[in-house]
């Protein structure tokens, strides 16, 4: 078991920056998801980690040790990769024993391992069969038994999950969870799936351009986000966003009012689409209705609020319909103040 | 649709069959019958001349002592060349062109340059009497340097036909995703084991393809040889050459043809079986 010290790691291809000084310390036994969009460095950190790139400038310190210049090798992790990377002429037994192979484990030793990750994996069945044979899913399953029988300190997983189909994805995600709370293993996992990241991760770094925008536990990062790529990034539908004029510490929209921090910069709202009820009598923030979905657990409402783009989550039975204007109310306390120029949160009032 | 499309894939390849067919089938089957043909009816006195002849052992101990040497030897550099090339970040179009460039000259050409190379006047013998190590032109490619001759042929050979294996390999080293030696770097496999357990059994289809063309190639060899030792290396190309055209006995010709077939397809039908991929061992 060891902890993860990431200290001002950069890398640049050419003349483009990938990562710009990115610090994180993950803790023993910790599950840090890091999340963001396409390009934004994720995949970049996770291999840096692996020693599969080479850090520009900057360390990586692993149990202690600085692994910054060690082969991947020798660095005492494992990986689970995006397409698997199961190999295709090796038997399943041959792909989870690979590792204990490598170590030069005893064969008592190597055919007790494969089994104990097969049987977390739920994979002994197939242990003779080749990987072309298996599905998607069981495929999966032999990469993350593959990594978990070398009994790493370190585990680090690229986006293991965005192959699977949404169901099966589920399933991965809650068998996942579980298996690696048993084995204690510290990881990161890379994924750009926010639910994933919320439902897995201990703590999670919202990456974004190079930079972590903000590391946190997922209801922090959700409740409380730091900025507005955060905001808008994490939760469905994303944090809406309104332009307010802040006067006297109170911000009017419609007929109702918000308390504001007074700064004198532009401030935008943030808004959890949940975040906001039904007014019974039409009184609060206005709040014009232009789509009606019935999601089943929730009715999504699509409209503008003030003439800006919001959306609305109200409960199922809610009486609206489109073309509608209808009024919210919201609880100062759970929304999000907004610096216009910078995109950062600020205080709350 | 299956009653549409049944026979769509037989027109498609129809002219190709009758290509094969006119200029590879016949020609197969004449050249087949010519050796079974002496005088009158069948008969097998073609390949008892053949046999019989001075040359034929040394012709067929020859052609498979250059197979022997000159196959592993070009796979084995191929494959260091084709690591190597696929490694390079920049000017590896560059590399590859440079290495390929014996693929474009003709193997006679390719002789005739080794040759000028090695020859009494040539060259090496030049450039060695200039350095001092030789008082005066030595010969290299005679009856009497059987060894040193050999070596010559085998290094021209090297230098003609190494690329055609080199290209093959790199088509195939590209198709193996870089997922599968970085999984194994990760699970501790250092660099000649990644090589051992991973890239060469991945790349079996390739070895295969490479193999089967550079040694049915090789048991063919002929014009590199005729160009630096002529007579003096007989091999069963070479011996078909002398009887069709200098002997003119076309039916004994024949009889040393089939023989390079026969051996190329029992060549080819090892390769098949040895180095066979389980389908459910492709990726």
């Amino acid at each position: 078991m060891a902890d993860i010290v990431i200290d001002r790691v950069v890398k640049e291809f050419g003349s483009f920056r990938a990562l710009q000084e990115v610090s994180l310390t993950v803790n023993d036994g910790e599950f840090v998801a890091l999340l963001g969009p396409s390009g934004c460095g994720k995949t970049t950190l996770l291999r840096i980690i692996a020693g599969l790139e080479t850090q520009t400038a900057g360390r990586v310190v692993i149990g202690g040790q600085d692994v910054s210049n060690l082969a991947p090798r020798k660095r005492g992790l494992a990986m689970v990769f995006q397409n698997y990377a199961v190999f295709p002429h090796m038997t399943v037994f041959e792909n989870v024993a690979f590792g204990l192979r490598m170590q030069k484990a005893s064969q008592a030793e190597v055919k007790r391992k494969v089994e104990r990750a097969a049987a977390l994996l739920h994979i002994e069945s197939y242990l003779d069969r080749y990987p072309a044979k298996l599905s998607g899913g069981q495929r999966q399953r032999v990469a993350v038994a593959r990594a978990l029988a070398v009994e790493p300190a370190v585990l680090l997983m690229d986006e293991p999950l965005s192959n699977l189909d949404a169901l099966l994805r589920l399933e991965m995600r809650t068998e996942l969870k579980a298996v690696l709370r048993e084995a204690g293993t510290t990881t990161i996992y890379v994924t750009h799936d926010q639910t994933e990241a919320m439902g897995l991760a201990d703590r999670i770094a919202v990456m974004y351009g190079g930079k972590i925008d903000q590391i946190g536990a997922p209801l922090e990062i959700y409740a409380t986000p730091a900025t507005r790529f955060v905001g808008g990034f994490i939760g469905s539908p994303p944090m809406n966003f309104i332009k307010v004029q802040c006067s006297q510490g109170q911000a009017r929209i419609g007929d109702a009012a918000l308390p504001c921090p007074s700064t004198g910069k532009d401030l935008e709202l943030g808004l959890r689409g949940e975040d906001a009820a039904l007014s019974a009598n039409g009184s609060g923030i206005p709040f014009d209705v232009r789509v009606v979905e019935p999601m089943g657990s929730h009715l999504l409402l699509t409209g503008a609020i003030d003439g800006q783009p919001a959306r609305i989550v109200a409960p199922p039975t809610a009486k609206v319909s489109a073309g509608e204007r209808v009024g919210l109310t919201v609880d100062p306390a759970r929304v999000t103040w907004i610096d216009s120029t910078t995109g950062r949160a600020l205080a709350r009032v | 649709m299956p009653a549409r499309t049944s026979w769509i894939p037989y027109a498609l390849i129809a002219p190709s069959v009758v290509f094969l067919g006119a200029l590879f089938l016949v020609p197969l089957v004449q050249t087949v019958w010519l050796s079974f043909s002496a005088g009158e009816g069948l008969s097998l006195d073609n390949y008892q001349r053949m046999a019989g002849d001075l040359n034929f052992s040394l012709a067929v101990k020859n052609t498979f002592l250059l197979t022997l040497v000159v196959v592993p030897l070009q796979v084995v550099l191929a494959l260091g060349m084709a690591t190597m090339v696929t490694k390079l970040d920049k000017g590896r179009d560059l590399v590859l062109w440079v290495l390929t460039i014996p693929l474009g000259i003709s193997d006679l050409a390719a002789g005739l340059a080794w040759l000028a190379l090695l020859q009494n006047t040539g060259y090496l013998n030049s450039a060695l009497y200039a350095l001092g190590v030789i008082q005066g032109p030595v010969g290299w490619l005679s009856q009497e340097t059987p060894v040193a001759l050999f070596f010559a042929i085998v290094l021209a050979e090297l230098w003609r036909a190494t690329a055609i294996v080199l290209v093959i390999l790199i088509a195939g080293l590209q198709l193996i995703p870089k997922e599968f030696a970085e999984a194994a770097e990760i699970f501790g496999a250092k660099p000649w084991t990644r090589f051992t357990r991973i890239t060469l059994p991945l790349l079996k289809p390739s070895l295969q393809s490479a193999l089967i063309l550079r040694t049915v190639l090789a048991f063919e060899v002929f014009a590199v040889v005729y160009a630096l030792g002529g007579r003096n290396f007989p091999v069963l190309a070479g011996e078909a050459y002398v009887w069709q055209n200098d002997n003119q006995n076309y039916g004994v010709a024949a009889a040393y043809a089939v023989l390079i077939m026969a051996i190329s397809l029992a060549a080819t039908a090892v390769y098949l079986r040895v180095l066979r991929t389980r389908p459910e061992q492709l990726s």
